[in-house]
C-alpha cells in the first residue's frame, strides 16, 4: 500500500509534454446507462427548443367543456383542468423547465469556477477570505433563498434562478477549488510560470482545460438539482407563473385532479421531471467517475 | 464561524427590504396603499429615517428580544404566528428524519455488508428515488395511499397525537423519499471503504469474530461520514418542508412562508426566513459537534469535507 | 528431526486480477522450527507478503489455494470456528505500516486488549494490566496513560512497538513479521529490530521475518529463504548466505549492496526488473533473463529443488556453481 506511493510520485514528474490536457473520454465510455441518459437528455433538449412548434394542439387555449377528459383520439394524455391538451402542454413546458436549470448551471458554474481558480491560484490570504465567504453562503439552502428573492423582487423565473445560482455557487467552488489546488501544484504549471507566461494565460489555456472533465461532470449533476429546485419553486407558485406552460406549474395546477380521480395530467408532468432528472444524475455520476479516474 | 454565518444571514434577510424595487415603505406594505398614520407608524417602528446600519441594529435588537414585527395581512405579531405553526414543521421534519435515519442508513448498511442482489437493487432504487422531487412524491403518494387505498388522509393537520401521525405520515415519506437516496449511498460507500481498511485485516488476523468486527471496526469508523451526511441531509429538509407542506395543505412555517411571499408580507417572510436559517445553521453546528466527538483526530470546527 | 512448528508444502496461490486468475505463489515450500527465526527475502512482487498472508489465512476473497500449510501438525486450511480463532492466537502477525493497521478511532488500550478479552475471556482490568506490562517490555513507559491515548498521538516507531506488544499479548508461538521496519527511519528501525530480537529469545518464539533487505534478515534470522517470482529459490543458513550462496539470484542480491569498506567504480545492479509470479514464463526458470549463468538447460522446465549442504536451491546448476557464486571480485 505505502510502497506504491513512491512509484506514483516519480510517475507524476515524468509528464512528457508541457501542455497536459486530458481529453474527455468518449460518451461510449459511460456505458449503456450513460448513453441512455444522454439520449433522454437529447430528447428533452429537442422538446425544449422545438416544443411549442411541434405541439399538435394549442397548449394555452382553455376549453372548460373538455376539462379532465381522458385520452381520446389524437390526445394521448387527455386534457388538463382547463381543457387544454396535456401532451401539447408538456411539449411547450419543456422550454421553461429546461431553460431555468440551464441558466442556473451556467451562472453558478461560471462564478464558482472563477472564484475557485482565483482562490487556488493566489492561495494564502485571498484563498482564506474566499473560502470563508463561501462557507457563509452555505448557510442558505437554495429554496429558501429563492423564496426570499421572489418575495422581494416578485415571483418569476429570473429571481428564482439567480437566487439558486447564488446558493449553489459554494458547492461548485468547493469541488473545483480542490481540483484547482491540486493542478496548481503540478510541475508543468511551475514550468510555465518560469517560462514567463502570465497567470491569466496559464489559467485559461492550461489550468481550466485540465479541469474541464470535472467541470462538465459537476455541471451535469447540478442541472438535475436545479431542475428539482426550480420545479419546486414553480410548483409553489413563486417561479414560472400560470398560465405559462411549465412542468412544475402543471403539477400544481392539476393537483386537484389527483383527488378527484383524474391523475394523468399531474402524473405525466411529474414523470417528465423525474425522467430528465434521473438522466442527468446518472450521466453526471458516470462523468464524475471518469473525471476522477482521469485525474490520477 | 457559525455565529458569523448567522449574523451575515440576518443582515441579508434584513437588507432584503431595501433591495426591493421602490422604497422601503412600499416594500413593507407589499405595494398596498396606506393611510398616512400607518406610514408614520411604520417609519417609527423600522426607524426608516435613520442611517441604514442603525436600522439594522434596531431590527437585530428586536429580533433577539423575540419581536419580529407585525404581519401586514393578518395584523398580528409575527412571533405569535410563527409559534402557532412551528410545531407542525418541526414535527414533520423530525418524522422525516426518523424515516431517513432508519431506512436510509439501514439500507446502506445492508447493501454495504452484503454484495450481490441486495446491493444492486439498493443502487437502482436510490438512483430513482434521488430524482423524485418531494412534490412529485407527494402527488403519487396521495394518489396511491389516499385516493386509491384510503389508508391515510390526504390533506391537513390532525387534531390529536394519533391523528397527527396519520396526517403526517405521507408528507414525511414524501419529504424523506429523495433524501433517503444519498444517505443510503454514502452509508454503503463508507461501509465498503471501511471494510477494506488495513486495520480490519489486523483484527481479522487476531481472530476477532465477525459480529464484533463489524460493530467495533467497520460501523464505528463508518459512523463518521454517515453522521455527517445524515446531518447535512436533515438540515436540507428544513427548506424542502415548505414544498411538502404546500402539497399536503399542512399548516406549517414553510407553507406560510410561501403564502407570505406571494402576498408580499415582508415582515413575515423575514421572520420565518430567520427562523429557518437559524435552524439550518444549528443543525450544521450539531453535525460539527458530533463529528468532533466521533473522530478523536479532529478538533471542533475543522470538519474536513 | 522433530516435526517443524510450521510446514508449508507446495503452496500455490492464484488470485483474481482484472478478471483473470493469476498465480502469485508457485509451489512454495518452507518450514520453521519451534523457536527458530526464518528470514523471507525478496523484491516487490516476489510473493513474500502473500506467503505470510496465506499462512495467516488472510488471503482476499476468491483466492485459490493449493498445497498444504501445517501448523503443529494440523492442516491450517481445514480449521474453522473456534479452532481457527485459537490458531490465530497462536500465530501473530505484525504489519508494515502501523498507522494504517491500527484503528484510528479507538484507544490504544482497546486495540491491545481486544483479542485478550474477546478470544481468551480475560477480564478487562487484568487485560489492561498485562497490556501495560507488555508496553514497558517494548520500551514504552507510562503504561496506563498510554493505554488511554489514541494512535494519532503516537509516533510511527512507537506505534510499531505497540503493534508488537499487542501481538505478543496472546502468547503466540509463531510471529509473522511483514516488513515491520520498512516504513520507519533508520534509527527507529534499529531500536525496533533490537526489541523484536530480544523478545523473541525471551519468549522462545518462532518467527518468519519478511524483508527486502538480505543483510537485515541474515542478521537476526537463523536461516534465510529467498523468493523470486512467487517461488522460493534458496533456503540457507544465514551465516553462509553471503559467502556461499546456492543460487545466482541470492549472489546477485548480496553483490548489489554497496560495501561500506570498499570503493567501487560502479554499483552492481541486477539488469532487468523483478517479475511477479504471473509474469514469469511457466516452463523455465524465471530468473533466466537476468542471470549471468543461464544455459539452455535452464529453459527446459521449472527447476527442481536441489538439497545441498543443509540448504535448498532451485538452480539447475546449483551443484556445478557451488563455491563460485559467493564474494564477488572487484568491479
Amino acid at each position: 500500500m505505502s510502497a506504491g506511493a513512491g512509484a506514483t510520485a516519480t510517475a507524476a514528474v515524468a509528464t512528457p509534454s508541457l501542455r497536459r490536457v486530458r481529453p474527455l473520454t468518449g460518451l461510449r465510455a459511460t456505458g449503456i446507462a450513460g448513453m441512455v441518459s444522454a439520449a433522454v437528455i437529447a430528447v428533452a433538449t429537442f422538446a425544449a427548443i422545438f416544443g411549442p412548434l411541434l405541439a399538435p394542439y394549442n397548449p394555452n387555449l382553455p376549453n372548460l367543456s373538455l376539462a379532465w377528459v381522458g385520452p381520446v383520439g389524437g390526445h394521448l394524455l387527455g386534457f388538463d383542468f382547463q381543457g387544454r391538451d396535456v401532451f401539447s402542454r408538456l411539449l411547450a413546458g419543456a422550454q421553461s423547465s429546461m431553460l431555468g436549470p440551464l441558466a442556473v448551471v451556467i451562472l453558478s458554474m461560471a462564478a464558482g469556477a472563477l472564484l475557485a481558480v482565483f482562490a487556488a491560484w493566489r492561495r494564502g490570504a485571498a484563498d482564506a477570505v474566499i473560502s470563508s465567504g463561501l462557507d457563509i453562503l452555505f448557510a442558505f439552502p437554495g429554496i429558501l433563498l429563492a423564496v426570499l428573492a421572489t418575495a422581494v423582487f416578485g415571483a418569476g423565473l429570473t429571481a428564482a434562478a439567480i437566487a439558486l445560482s447564488i446558493a449553489y455557487m459554494p458547492y461548485v467552488a468547493r469541488v473545483l477549488r480542490g481540483v484547482a489546488l491540486r493542478e496548481r501544484t503540478q510541475p508543468y504549471i511551475a514550468a510555465l510560470e518560469v517560462q514567463g507566461s502570465s497567470a491569466t494565460v496559464i489559467c485559461v489555456r492550461h489550468l481550466i482545460p485540465n479541469m474541464l472533465p470535472l467541470i462538465v461532470a459537476q455541471g451535469t449533476i447540478m442541472f438535475g438539482w436545479a431542475m428539482v429546485d426550480l420545479a419546486a419553486i414553480s410548483f409553489l407558485g413563486l417561479g414560472v407563473q400560470p398560465p405559462q406552460a411549465n412542468w412544475g406549474v402543471m403539477i400544481s395546477e392539476n393537483q386537484t385532479g389527483i383527488l378527484q380521480g383524474y391523475p394523468l395530467p399531474a402524473l405525466s408532468a411529474g414523470l417528465c421531471i423525474v425522467a430528465v432528472v434521473i438522466a442527468f444524475n446518472v450521466l453526471g455520476e458516470r462523468l464524475f467517475a471518469q473525471a476522477q479516474a482521469a485525474g490520477r | 464561524m457559525l455565529a458569523a454565518s448567522l449574523l451575515i444571514a440576518s443582515f441579508v434577510i434584513f437588507a432584503a427590504v431595501y433591495l426591493a424595487p421602490g422604497n422601503p415603505i412600499s416594500a413593507l406594505s407589499g405595494g398596498r396603499a396606506l393611510p398616512a398614520s400607518s406610514i408614520r407608524i411604520l417609519e417609527q417602528r423600522y426607524h426608516l429615517n435613520e442611517p441604514f446600519l442603525a436600522q439594522y441594529w434596531y431590527w437585530l435588537g428586536n429580533v433577539l428580544h423575540g419581536n419580529l414585527g407585525i404581519s401586514i395581512t393578518l395584523r398580528e405579531n409575527v412571533s405569535t404566528l410563527i409559534s402557532q405553526r412551528v410545531w407542525t414543521t418541526a414535527g414533520l421534519v423530525l418524522y422525516a428524519s426518523l424515516l431517513i435515519l432508519v431506512f436510509g442508513i439501514g439500507m446502506g448498511i445492508v447493501a454495504g455488508l452484503r454484495p450481490g442482489f441486495l446491493d444492486t437493487s439498493t443502487l437502482v432504487v436510490t438512483a430513482i428515488s434521488a430524482a423524485v422531487p418531494a412534490f412529485v412524491a407527494a402527488i403519487v403518494l396521495i394518489l396511491v395511499f389516499s385516493v386509491k387505498l384510503g389508508w391515510f388522509p390526504a390533506l391537513g393537520n390532525g387534531t390529536d397525537f394519533v391523528s397527527n401521525v396519520q396526517h403526517f405520515t405521507l408528507p414525511a415519506i414524501a419529504l424523506a423519499f429523495s433524501a433517503l437516496a444519498i444517505v443510503a449511498r454514502v452509508t454503503r460507500t463508507s461501509i465498503r471503504e471501511e471494510s477494506d481498511r488495513e486495520h480490519v485485516q489486523t483484527a481479522v488476523s487476531r481472530g476477532i469474530p465477525a459480529r464484533q468486527l463489524i460493530r467495533r471496526h467497520i460501523l464505528r469508523n463508518a459512523a463518521i461520514p454517515i453522521t455527517t451526511i445524515s446531518g447535512i441531509t436533515i438540515a436540507s429538509l428544513i427548506a424542502v418542508a415548505a414544498v411538502v407542506e404546500t402539497a399536503f395543505s399542512l399548516n406549517g412555517l414553510g407553507a406560510y412562508l410561501v403564502q407570505a411571499a406571494e402576498s408580499k408580507d415582508l415582515a413575515v417572510v423575514q421572520g420565518i426566513s430567520l427562523v429557518l436559517v437559524t435552524a439550518f445553521v444549528l443543525v450544521n453546528l450539531l453535525v460539527d459537534v458530533l463529528y468532533a466527538l466521533l473522530d478523536p483526530r479532529v478538533t471542533l470546527g475543522s470538519r474536513a469535507q | 528431526m522433530s516435526e517443524p512448528l510450521l510446514a508449508v508444502t507446495g503452496l500455490t496461490v492464484r488470485l483474481e486480477v482484472s478478471g483473470a486468475k493469476r498465480a502469485v505463489l508457485r509451489d512454495v515450500t518452507l518450514s520453521v522450527g519451534a523457536g527458530e527465526a526464518l528470514g523471507l527475502v525478496g523484491e516487490s512482487g516476489s510473493g513474500k507478503s502473500m506467503t505470510a498472508r496465506a499462512i495467516d489465512r488472510l488471503l482476499p476473497r476468491g483466492a485459490e489455494v493449493d498445497g498444504t500449510i501445517r501448523f503443529d501438525g494440523r492442516d491450517v486450511s481445514a480449521l474453522s470456528g473456534s479452532d481457527l480463532r485459537r490458531y490465530r492466537n497462536q500465530v501473530a502477525m505484525i504489519f508494515q505500516d502501523p498507522r494504517a493497521h491500527v484503528n484510528p478511532v479507538r484507544r490504544i488500550g482497546d486495540y491491545m486488549t481486544e483479542a485478550l478479552q474477546t478470544n481468551l475471556g480475560v477480564p478487562a482490568a487484568e487485560a489492561s494490566r498485562r497490556a501495560s506490562d507488555m508496553l514497558s517490555q517494548v520500551g514504552i513507559d507510562g503504561g496506563p496513560r498510554r493505554l488511554r491515548q489514541y494512535p494519532h498521538e503516537l509516533s510511527g516507531g512507537m506505534l510499531q512497538r505497540v503493534m508488537i506488544a499487542a501481538a505478543l499479548l496472546t502468547e503466540p508461538r509463531l510471529l509473522l513479521a511483514d516488513e515491520p521496519t520498512t516504513a520507519l527511519d533508520v534509527t527507529t528501525q534499529a531500536e525496533v529490530m533490537a526489541i523484536l530480537d530480544e523478545l523473541r529469545h525471551e519468549y522462545g518464539l518462532a518467527m518468519v521475518f519478511i524483508t527486502h533487505d538480505l543483510e537485515l534478515a541474515a542478521a537476526i534470522c537463523d536461516r534465510t529463504a529467498v523468493m523470486y517470482a512467487g517461488q522460493v529459490v534458496e533456503v540457507r543458513e544465514s551465516a553462509q548466505l553471503h559467502d556461499d550462496p546456492l543460487h545466482p539470484y541470492t549472489a546477485a542480491l548480496a553483490a548489489a549492496r554497496p560495501d561500506i569498506t570498499r570503493t567501487a567504480g560502479r554499483l552492481r545492479a541486477i539488469p532487468g526488473r523483478p517479475l511477479s509470479a504471473f509474469e514469469a514464463p511457466p516452463g523455465e526458470c524465471a530468473f533466466v533473463p537476468r542471470c549471468g549463468y543461464a544455459l539452455d538447460a535452464c529453459r527446459e522446465g521449472l527447476p527442481e529443488i536441489t538439497e545441498l549442504d543443509g540448504g535448498l536451491s532451485r538452480c539447475v546448476r546449483a551443484r556445478e556453481l557451488r563455491g563460485k557464486l559467493g564474494a564477488p571480485a572487484n568491479a
